[in-house]
């Protein structure tokens, strides 16, 4: 058993609210930049829907993550390292900048140069990258709160296999915010698909982060990652990522997304985890048992024999304690009601999730049946084949019985906290019927309702004594700084607009979709 | 000025003057500029032409580039030594040589209109592009034409660069310079060095400095990295901590 710790999200969807504020803050604070304009290391997507960058689930297509080969051996989708340096001078699966968006702004200056007129002043797009006017026609949240019902349903590569059963039930449209950020994975495909060694894992907390010094632009993380949470900054010719905010993690802080979601629906924490069976759960040949076995590499922090362990390898006590009240830990393990995105990419992704109960509890209460009753609801969860296939597309590779499983457990809480709230007496049985107690599900309640900020987010600060190295990663920023010394070759934002004269062309032609 | 001394600062001189720029300037951009060295790929606005021009340029020069290598650095008389005649080596090199040559200028053109007419990729070209096109283009053309219409006799005369050009490359590199070899070369030989020189001068400016990170080592190092926070580079000059 070799212990490592790893900072680990979960997000509950039922509190998702589509705001967007996450993508917003985090926008602002590390993507504000030339090259990054179509970055978002933040994404709120709709599901169904296409997901940014558009239908990046389809495997087939971009071949991200890994696959079992012929001997049951994991090796990259993308093909291995030979097949890699082949294909460096052009790499055959790069999403393109049509995949995401052109990014625009306006010409606001107009709104200041045009002299007093009749008519309204406009200000027209135009494009981030050429300066030129456009018709914007896509962008990265295009079909925001169209789930279920935009034109182009079969977009979705998550609604394969499921589609007629959609079209059938046209009234039981269900959609749902589905936040998504770097998963932080435990076998990351885009630290494995750098020709350069350029992207790592931190070995303290698991964050992974590019070494923008030994980038060297061969563009494989994009293929390899199959979240596409890996970008390329497209003035300087480097990748970037989310950086889970290790600034403020190492501070004690959660990240920005997190600080700022007003749906609180974030939960930051340390698990640890045995690094020497992570292959081997990753190489688990069964696609639906990948939940389980990722789940099995998370170790108990109260086993003696973890603590041991993890004594051994260094992991200091703070941190150790840190990892035995983690929120993470509880709500993957003792509630069991976190679900991993796409285990089948067998990365071991280390942001989970909450599925949502209510397209279920939506469809309950727009029937006009009970929407608190547990009966109702079970039975709701059994016939709504759809959304609960849906989320198992999404959760559990298509294992149907394990997304069930979680929606009874929140199901069955909203029905048990009704009656405690109406100050009848809980049902105790309601709490059995999903092999929980009473008392563990008013803990559950607590933690998934009403946890305040210390609950949520059990970050134990970096250590004092390695002070002084996370200073010199923190504070040279070599991003700050698009023309600084050197970089004869690289252009600044201001340069852009005025290589290209802007032109007004009448107002901009708008597609519909 | 005469021509021995014009001959001297082409051949001799200039030729240093490029080396101190080239070794110095790829020393001087790997120290202070390691977030500039990238190839900047301009993959992701453009990709269809991208995937048909760039491995037939690339896969054209690097077989342009052994090419020279044979051609500069092995001396005339130890391929005679092993039983290559002349013919057969010139013959063989200028099959081998057009085939690449074709693939890499081939590839160039369509790099070249690609950048061109793509208005997205032709946003993103900075001047140091411009001017490396420009000379690599130049050498291409340069070399192609001498190749063509010199060592194959079509001028009428024949020039057998083996015995003038590379004497004079191998001179500059043993430090024994001298303008002779160069002086008597014709023309196009003349115009085809001078051009790359003027490259190899320009290259550690240029997003050319790629082409000294091909990542070899990704054969055999495990792929997923580890790296500790206490692995960070040392600190500033100025940022040293006062631990003690
Ligand atoms: C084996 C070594 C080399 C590797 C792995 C390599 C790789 C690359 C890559 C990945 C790009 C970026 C393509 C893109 O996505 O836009 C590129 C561009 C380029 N490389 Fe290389 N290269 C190598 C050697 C060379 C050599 C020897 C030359 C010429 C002297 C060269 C000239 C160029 C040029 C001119 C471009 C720009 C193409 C364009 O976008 O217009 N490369 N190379
Ligand atoms: S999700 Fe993050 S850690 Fe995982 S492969 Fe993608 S970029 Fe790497
Ligand atoms: S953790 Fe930080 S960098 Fe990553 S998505 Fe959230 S705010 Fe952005």
């Amino acid at each position: 058993m070799r212990v490592m710790s790893q900072m680990a999200m979960v997000m509950n969807l039922d509190k998702c609210i589509g705001c967007h504020t996450c993508s917003v803050t985090c926008k602002q604070a590390w993507t504000n930049r030339s090259g990054m304009e179509y970055v978002w290391f933040n994404n709120v997507e709709t599901r169904p829907g296409q997901g940014y960058p558009r239908r990046y689930e389809d495997q087939e297509r971009w071949r991200g993550g890994w696959e079992l080969g012929p001997s049951g051996r994991l090796r990259l989708k993308a093909g291995g390292r030979v097949k890699k340096l082949l294909s460096l001078f052009a790499n055959p699966r790069l999403p393109g900048m049509e995949d995401y968006y052109e990014p625009w702004t306006y010409d606001y200056d107009r709104l200041l140069q045009s002299p007093a007129q009749q008519q309204i002043v406009s200000a027209p797009p135009k494009s981030l990258i050429t300066g030129k006017p456009v018709n914007i026609e896509w962008s990265g949240n295009w079909d925001d709160d169209l789930g279920g019902t935009f034109a182009h349903k079969a977009d979705d590569p998550m609604i394969a296999g499921i589609e007629d059963k959609v079209k059938l039930d046209f009234e039981n449209t269900f959609m749902f915010y589905l936040p998504r950020i770097c998963e932080h994975c435990l076998n990351p495909t885009c630290v494995a698909s750098c020709p350069s060694g350029a992207i790592y894992k931190r070995t303290e907390d698991g964050i992974v982060l590019v070494d923008e010094d030994k980038c060297r632009g061969w563009r494989m993380c994009i293929t390899g990652c199959p979240y596409k949470k890996m970008y390329f900054n497209h003035r300087t010719g480097k990748a970037e990522k989310c950086t889970f905010c290790y600034p403020r993690i190492e501070q004690g802080e959660p990240t920005v997304c997190a600080e700022t979601c007003v749906g609180r629906l974030r939960y930051i924490g340390l698990v640890l985890y045995d690094a020497d069976r992570v292959t081997e759960a990753a190489s688990t040949p069964n696609d639906q048992d990948l939940y389980e076995a990722q789940k099995s590499v998370i170790l108990d922090p109260f086993d003696p024999e973890v603590l041991e362990a993890a004594d051994r390898a260094g992991i200091p006590y703070d941190w150790v304690l840190a990892a035995q009240s983690s929120p993470i830990y509880s709500l993957i393990h003792t509630y069991s009601v976190a679900l991993p995105l796409h285990p089948e990419y067998r990365t071991m992704p280390m942001v989970w999730y909450i599925p949502p109960l209510s397209p279920v509890v939506d469809v309950v209460k727009d029937t006009g049946y009970d929407a608190e009753d547990a009966e109702n609801l079970f039975s709701a969860i059994d016939t709504l084949r759809i959304p609960v296939e849906y989320l198992a597309n999404l959760f559990t590779a298509g294992h149907v019985p394990t997304v069930e499983r979680v929606l009874y457990r929140l199901a069955a809480m909203r029905s048990y906290m009704r009656d405690i709230n109406l100050g009848d007496e809980p049902k105790e049985g309601i709490a059995n019927a999903v092999s929980m107690t009473g008392a563990e599900m008013q803990k559950m309640y607590r933690l998934l309702a009403i946890a305040k900020y210390d609950e949520r987010y059990v970050i134990p600060a970096a250590h004092r004594e390695e002070a002084h190295d996370l200073e010199s990663l923190a504070t040279d920023c070599v991003l700050d700084h698009a023309g600084g010394p050197g970089m004869g070759e690289a252009m600044s934002s201001s340069d852009m607009g005025r290589s290209t004269r802007w032109t007004r062309v009448g107002a901009p032609k708008r597609k519909k979709h | 000025m005469t021509s021995v001394t014009f001959h001297t600062l082409l051949w001799v001189v200039f030729p240093y003057m490029v080396m101190v720029a080239f070794i110095g300037g790829h020393i001087w951009r790997w120290r202070f500029d390691q977030f500039g060295w990238t190839t900047r790929s301009s993959q992701m606005y453009e990709s269809k032409l991208l995937r048909i021009g760039s491995p037939m340029f690339h896969f054209g020069i690097l077989a342009v580039f052994f090419g020279h290598v044979i051609g500069l650095c092995i001396p005339e008389e130890w391929t005679d030594a092993i039983g290559i005649s002349d013919h057969i080596y010139h013959w063989g090199a200028l099959v081998l040589g057009i085939g690449a040559a074709m693939a890499t200028i081939g590839g160039l053109l369509i790099l070249l209109f690609r950048r061109r007419t793509n208005s997205w990729v032709f946003g993103v070209t900075t001047v140091m592009d411009k001017a490396m096109y420009l000379l690599l283009s130049a050498v291409l053309t340069l070399g192609m034409l001498a190749t063509v219409v010199v060592s194959t006799g079509w001028s009428g005369s024949h020039y057998d660069y083996r015995e003038g050009v590379s004497i004079w490359f191998r001179q500059v590199w043993s430090f024994h310079p001298s303008a002779a070899s160069m002086a008597n070369a014709p023309l196009l030989y003349q115009l085809h060095a001078l051009a790359a020189l003027c490259l190899f001068a320009i290259w550690p400016f240029t997003r050319l400095v790629h082409v000294f990170s091909v990542p070899l080592g990704y054969l055999t190092r495990p792929y997923i990295v580890y790296r500790s926070r206490g692995s960070a580079k040392k600190a500033r000059r100025g940022w040293e901590s006062i631990d003690f």
